[in-house]
């Protein structure tokens, strides 16, 4: 499913017009990703916890040549997939405790 | 700088603002569009945001795991877990944040 599927079915669902309902799928992205860049962490109870990961300068190597390349520290996206999100994936499998 | 966490209440107060839905209606668009998400991650469909990230779901085999404090040997079951891809654009914009 792309962003576009997931706006046409938001609209159908809640006789949003598509225009609608692409802004509230926008508007949530883009908030998701401008906290991210304020270094702020996302918690959407049910859904996941999005927050950014530091990782450490390291000297890399170039795969072709095998020469030594510092790789400056950088931050990443993480994203930990909540309780219920891993409850609805998983719901037809019996799930052992833990 | 302090980190902040936001939650469903930011975002619906940003949607307030910016698309005039009240509180009540943004929560309820927000939560619908979140259970999309999961009904089709649960069909096995992979969910791709442009510009933001993918969610891909991937099955997992059952194997066997150890706890790692006594050692014991003990089977974890197969199932499925969210794998998060964020795109080129995103991890830009983070890369120097």
């Amino acid at each position: 499913m792309i962003k576009s599927e997931l706006v046409t079915k938001l609209a159908e669902q809640t006789n949003l017009t598509k225009t609608d309902a692409e802004n509230i799928v926008s508007t949530v992205f883009r908030e998701i990703t401008k906290a991210l860049v304020q270094g702020n962490r996302v918690e959407l109870r049910g859904f996941g916890v999005l927050s950014v990961r530091e990782r450490k300068p390291r000297v890399g190597r170039n795969p072709k040549t095998g020469a030594k390349v510092e790789v400056a520290s950088k931050k990443v996206p993480f994203f930990k997939a909540g309780k219920s999100i891993n409850e609805a994936l998983n719901k037809n499998q019996k799930t052992s405790k833990k | 700088m302090t980190q902040k966490t936001i939650t469903r209440a930011d975002i619906a107060d940003a949607i307030y603002r910016e698309l005039g839905f009240s509180h009540a209606e943004s929560f309820k668009l927000i939560e619908q569009m979140l259970q999309d998400i999961i009904e089709a991650l649960s069909e096995g469909e992979t969910v791709k945001i442009s510009k933001f990230a993918s969610f891909i779901p991937h099955k997992k085999k059952e194997r066997v795991g150890r706890n790692p404090k006594t050692g014991v040997k003990h089977a974890i079951s197969p199932r499925t877990v969210v794998s998060f891809k964020a795109s080129n654009t995103l991890k830009n914009m983070l890369k120097n944040s």
